[in-house]
């Protein structure tokens, strides 16, 4: 390479070139553009006219400087200009790699070891002994083994990212403690760990420091928190400046075990920050099957967030027995239960069958004593799968025959009839308080507050096998609590009511904790170390550097207080740790954690985060070249007089079409609304078949005719609507012919049509078809209304009824032909709780308007008139077919006036019904 | 070619008035065909009756008329007449020519013209025919149909036309369409041989919008259509107002020759619509006859 400046040249030779542009400058200069032929018969005018001017027979010196600018950018752009080359050095002496091996490198770790690679092999080129540290797993002996280049070259692939951050302390320990002079090529992740100026300093003493850096920006996840209902993910970054976007994915496995991504959310940086947080909603059955998030694309351990029984939320069905008293809430059997769970629960109400085919965690029953014989098996089935069903006493069950002779499977004990009361107004003694819970009752070690008493209890049957199900007892002895295995699950009974009725135990706060160690509900989320002081944890998975999940092998447990405070490191593997009765996940990231991007004294030189790059201007120079080029194709042009009439009309088009066109849409959208909003206007929707748009618009104006003759209604000639761009809250009424390739709205048109239908809007369907087709057959006109119609806002339908408010707003009517007598005619349908009242002609029935009216009579054409107000279309045969039309307009005057009117016509038939009950 | 050459010049004269609604409109003392001189003489439609003179012949007298009066009364017969009209259409080869893609050549639409004034004549009760002795005056469909063969014939040959001023009739019309970009000297020649025979008529001048406007530039060798005369300039654009400036000579020298021997001129555009043209040149035969 050859420099020159700032700039280098890969092929200098080629440079020679530039000294024949002279000889060219003559060559052009010689050459005047080629003159042009026309036959024209005014050359008789022009004999004997000669030219005052004689200089353009050679070529004008500003076209030459224009060519030799494009030969000269030409030749110097093949001579491979580059700006700033860099130019390698070779160092001499030993040389250490120390590598950051940590989570923040795992992305671009086979970059970063393809870079260790080539140094090696230089190193070996210039037989300089290299020693190779990875500063996550520092050797342990501390000297620093320089070696032949060649041999660590076999074991590079074994130098593998760690899941954690160099040790501050051993790092800088390390390097104090090494000797000698040797150079330095540091293999930074990019993230600023802490002790790293003090192993620079130590480094720099000893030789040069060279610095490796990936210029892709590290991204890193908090662990999850859960609040409110929502995830909430925070994805941090080192080096801010940029607006960026990462996707974070939600990873577990689906219901066939195999693990994908649960949902996928964006996760926006603005240019000046360093952290993302996003909010993902997610109903619980997915939420309970996340194992992980990861930031997508980082292959990092740092950007995943490990989920454990924090995030999970079991699913409790409450089922109390009927509620004779409405209203009083603080007496209802499940406001104890329904406070105790919603922080920590997903709750289902229904029915039990309902229920149990949604498969919950828990059932609980309040009070509920008879089941039928469904509900009971289904829940057998359900419990043997590994359900828990948790059932409170109350008088119901108390009066009730369950369980009272034989065990029903539904119960843990027997019951004894009656139950008692103590400490009542009625009965000796006080009310009994809780005895401490027995080692072998899941309860044990919870405190008994003093103020918890029991006045009334369902009693238990003694037995065999009474002692071994009761978990909690009275301080006399009397069973609380019971419970029983049934197949996979288990069945508990409190004996008391879940309401402060009987007993004072669901106002304490031992009773959430007695759900809490019943499993019903969950716990806090953050463990703290005190309560795990003493237990130790079973690693089930760790992650590994590049963020994949490990089986953990043989290593030892982890005492439970390291677990919540330690830093991670060797000792506290980020990973899943198991508990006797949950989970815990250790991340990398902790949920303060910040990133910091790492920092170099100006000093240090570092790569792949130069500054300066090398730039190769072949490229933009050729670019040049050929631009040059086509601006001397148009001055030769222009010079010669081609450039002229339609050649520079359609050149300065081509330059026109690059500008946006503006269109006054704005002044055509306030005409429209104008003249549909002035008077009343009947319009019809573009289908985009001319010939269809054009019946639709000749049987609107027949239609609005017909109603100015007879009616007060007197509509403005009709408007033919396009759906995608005009508003539609100015017609009252929408006639929509169906054709078979009409095209479907977009999303927004079915946004305005769903408005317009919700705000008393009318459309009258019609697919045209009547005469080959019934209504919701398979015609091609039919299949597309149901396409078109699937997106809208469409009440349930049914047949118009003989008594709907259409067959008497102003002309009684039976049937309702248009161009076909098909009686498929179909309305919204009538309330189901509509009756014929006594004394009443009609039902009354929906008291708004039918959104829409769905037939296939082809109305329109019917209805049509051209300009001079003749039938456009024959309708029927003689007198029979003129009455059919007769009727058709009779339709179309009724559906205005159902239209326009409302219920106004609806209640109008009452009325003499009504006056004739006010005469009695 | 005569065929759709006739029915395009009958589509265009299909929407003028025919001759005979136009006449009211002319003066009284020059009308001629079958429309009438609005005075008595030889013809077939009545004009008046006039009572009786002295000298009269018995049978001229219509004695159903005289009947219901006491007087005598002859009735007299419009004088009508007919007039001969040829017209000369330049065939060179210079009327080929046409400036743009959107407009037809020059020649199209002086036949054009040249067969709808023969129509619109022919209506009028009029003889046509070609100047010159191949096709005398005559009326009549047939006329038509050997007028329309005769203005599609081509002249290969020469670069500029000139006018044919033999066999010329006396006190006849003529009408000569042409670019008249050639010499001068024969349409002078022709032009004072006709006032010599009393003969008027119209010179209709076609040019096309490019001839109007010389939208050249630049180094250019301009040749005339047969390729006969060529001239060739470093910058065209430098010549146009030189050229302008010659063919407004040219215009004014043809409009001095007319108004010397009483024949009219005008200029036309291919460019424009060919009505006016139309209009124009049945306007200017109207003055004269």
């Amino acid at each position: 390479m050859w420099i020159l400046g700032p700039i280098g040249f890969t092929a200098p030779w080629l440079l020679i070139g530039l000294a024949a542009l002279p000889i060219l400058w003559f060559l052009l200069r010689a050459v005047p553009p080629a003159p042009i032929r026309r036959r024209f018969p005014g050359v008789a005018l022009l004999l004997g006219l000669s030219d005052d001017e004689t200089q353009t027979d050679k070529t004008p010196w500003w076209l030459l400087l224009l060519r030799m600018l494009a030969v000269a950018a030409a030749i110097i752009g093949f001579a491979g200009p580059v700006l700033n080359p860099q130019v390698e050095q070779e160092g001499e002496g030993p040389l250490l790699v120390l590598i950051d091996g940590t989570w923040a490198g795992a992305r671009d770790w086979n970059r970063s070891m393809a870079r260790v690679a080539e140094t090696l092999d230089e190193a070996t080129r210039g037989a300089r002994p290299v020693a190779v540290v990875n500063a996550a797993n520092l050797p342990e002996d501390g000297a620093l083994a320089f070696q032949a280049a060649n041999s660590w070259q076999s074991r590079l692939p074994g130098i593998r990212p760690q899941p954690w951050a160099p040790d501050a302390d051993g790092l800088a320990a390390w390097a104090d403690g090494l000797a000698g002079r040797f150079d330095t090529l540091w293999l930074s992740d990019g993230v600023d760990h802490p002790g790293r100026a003090n192993t620079l300093d130590a480094l720099r003493a000893r030789g040069a420091v060279r610095v490796y850096e990936s210029p892709r920006p590290v991204y890193a996840l908090r662990p999850v928190q859960f609040q409110d209902g929502q995830i909430q993910a925070t994805v941090l970054r080192a080096r801010a400046g940029r607006a960026a976007a990462v996707t974070v994915a939600a990873i577990g496995p689906d219901p066939n075990g195999i693990e994908r991504d649960l949902a996928r959310v964006e996760v926006e940086f603005d240019a000046a920050a360093t952290e993302g947080t996003v909010d993902i909603v997610l109903p619980p059955e997915l939420r309970n099957r996340i194992t992980r998030f990861a930031v997508a694309g980082q292959n990092s351990a740092g950007a995943v967030a490990l989920t454990d029984d924090s995030l999970k939320r079991r699913e409790v069905a409450l089922i109390a027995g009927r509620d004779g008293r409405e209203g009083l809430e603080l007496l209802s059997p499940l406001h104890y239960l329904r406070q105790a769970l919603v922080p920590t629960a997903d709750l289902i109400d229904g029915d039990l069958q309902a229920v149990v085919q949604a498969n919950p965690d828990v059932i609980v029953l309040a009070d509920v004593a008879t089941l039928s014989q469904t509900e009971s098996d289904a829940l057998q089935d359900w419990l043997d799968g590994g359900g828990l069903l948790l059932r409170f006493a109350g008088p119901r069950l108390a009066a009730s025959d369950v369980s009272r002779d034989a065990e029903d499977p539904l119960m843990p004990v027997r019951l004894r009839a009656g139950g008692r009361n103590v400490g009542g107004a009625m009965s000796w003694g006080e009310p009994k308080t809780l005895r401490p819970f027995d080692e072998t009752s899941p309860f044990f070690g919870l405190d008994i507050p003093a103020d918890v008493a029991v006045s009334a209890q369902v009693m238990a049957q003694p037995g065999p096998e009474l002692a071994e199900r009761v978990i909690a007892a009275l301080s006399d002895g009397t069973p609380l609590v019971t419970r029983k295995r049934a197949g996979q699950g288990q069945v508990v009974l409190f004996h008391v009511t879940a309401n402060a009725e009987w007993s004072t135990l669901p106002l304490s706060g031992l009773f959430v904790q007695m759900l809490e160690r019943l499993a019903v509900s969950t716990r806090p989320a953050e463990p703290v170390a005190e309560d795990l002081t003493g237990t130790t944890w079973q690693v089930e998975a760790v992650l590994d550097g590049f963020g994949d999940l490990q089986d953990a092998g043989t290593l030892p447990g982890v005492a439970g207080e390291t677990l919540v405070t330690g830093a991670v490191g060797p000792d506290r593997r980020p990973g899943l740790y198991a508990g006797e009765d949950r989970r815990i996940a250790v991340n990398v990231i902790g949920a303060e954690q910040a990133l910091a991007p790492a920092t170099w004294p100006a000093d240090v030189p570092v790569e792949g985060l130069a500054v300066v790059r090398e730039t190769p201007l072949k490229g933009a120079l050729l670019a040049a070249a050929l631009i040059l080029l086509a601006v001397d194709i148009l001055a030769s042009l222009w010079l010669t007089g081609r450039l002229r009439g339609q050649r520079a009309a359609a050149m300065a088009l081509a330059a026109a079409m690059l500008v946006p066109p503006q269109t006054g849409r704005a002044q055509s959208d306030d005409a429209l609304a104008i003249q549909a909003t002035s008077e009343v206007v009947l319009a019809h929707v573009i289908t985009g078949d001319d010939r269809v748009d054009r019946i639709a618009q000749a049987g609107m104006r027949g239609l609005s005719e017909k109603l100015f003759q007879r009616t007060s209604i007197e509509p403005a000639e009709p408007i033919a609507v396009d759906l995608e761009t005009a508003e539609l809250s100015f017609f009252p009424f929408l006639y929509w012919p169906v054709t078979q390739d009409q095209p479907l709205p977009s999303a927004t048109a079915y946004a305005r049509l769903n408005r317009y239908l919700r705000s008393g809007g009318m459309i009258l369907f019609d697919t045209r078809d009547a005469d080959i087709a019934q209504f919701g057959g398979n015609s091609p006109n039919g299949r597309r209304l149901q396409q078109i119609a699937a997106p809208l806002d469409i009440p349930p339908l049914e047949p118009i009824p003989e008594d709907h408010v259409l067959t008497r707003t102003f002309y009684l009517l039976q049937d309702f032909p248009g161009r076909h007598p098909s009686r498929d005619v179909w309305v919204e349908a009538a309330p189901a709780d509509a009756e014929q009242a006594e004394g009443m002609p009609f039902r009354n029935l929906n008291d708004g308007v039918t959104p829409v009216v769905i037939g296939g009579n082809d109305w329109a054409a019917a209805w049509a008139t051209d300009t001079s107000g003749m039938q456009m279309f024959p309708v029927g045969r003689g007198y029979a077919g003129e009455r059919q039309r007769e009727i058709a307009y009779r339709f179309g005057i009724n559906l205005m006036m159902h239209v326009l009117t409302g219920n106004y016509k609806s209640d109008q038939v009452h009325v003499p019904a009504l006056l004739e009950r006010l005469g009695q | 070619m005569p065929a759709l050459l006739r029915s395009r010049a009958e589509t265009l004269a299909g929407t003028l008035p025919p001759l005979l609604a136009e006449a009211e409109h002319l003066a009284a003392t020059v009308l001629l065909g079958e429309h009438g001189r609005r005075r008595a003489g030889q013809g077939d439609e009545f004009w008046q009756y006039r009572p009786a003179h002295p000298g009269d012949e018995a049978r001229m007298v219509d004695w159903r008329r005289s009947a219901r009066s006491d007087a005598h009364f002859v009735r007299e017969k419009e004088w009508q007449a007919a007039q001969s009209v040829q017209i000369w259409v330049d065939n060179a080869r210079s009327m080929t020519f046409s400036g743009a893609a959107d407009h037809p050549d020059k020649s199209q639409r002086a036949r054009l013209l040249a067969l709808a004034v023969s129509i619109l004549l022919m209506r009028g009760g009029e003889r046509v025919g070609l100047a010159g002795l191949t096709l005398p005056p005559r009326t009549g469909e047939l006329q038509l149909l050997r007028l329309a063969e005769a203005f599609s014939a081509q002249d290969p040959d020469s670069d500029y036309g000139s006018p044919e001023s033999r066999g010329m009739l006396p006190h006849s019309r003529a009408v000569f369409i042409s670019d008249f970009l050639g010499d001068l000297a024969p349409v002078e020649a022709a032009l004072t041989k006709a006032a010599d025979r009393g003969v008027k008529g119209a010179l209709l001048q076609v040019l096309d919008p490019a001839e109007e406007a010389f939208p050249f530039d630049g180094r250019t060798i301009f040749e005339s259509m047969g390729g006969g005369i060529r001239h060739e300039t470093l910058k065209a654009g430098e010549l146009r107002d030189r050229y302008l400036q010659r063919l407004a000579d040219r215009k004014a020298r043809l409009a001095d020759l007319a108004r010397l021997t009483g024949w009219h001129f005008d200029c036309y555009h291919t460019g424009d619509s060919a009505q006016p043209a139309l209009l124009w040149l049945f306007r200017a035969l109207e003055r004269q006859i």
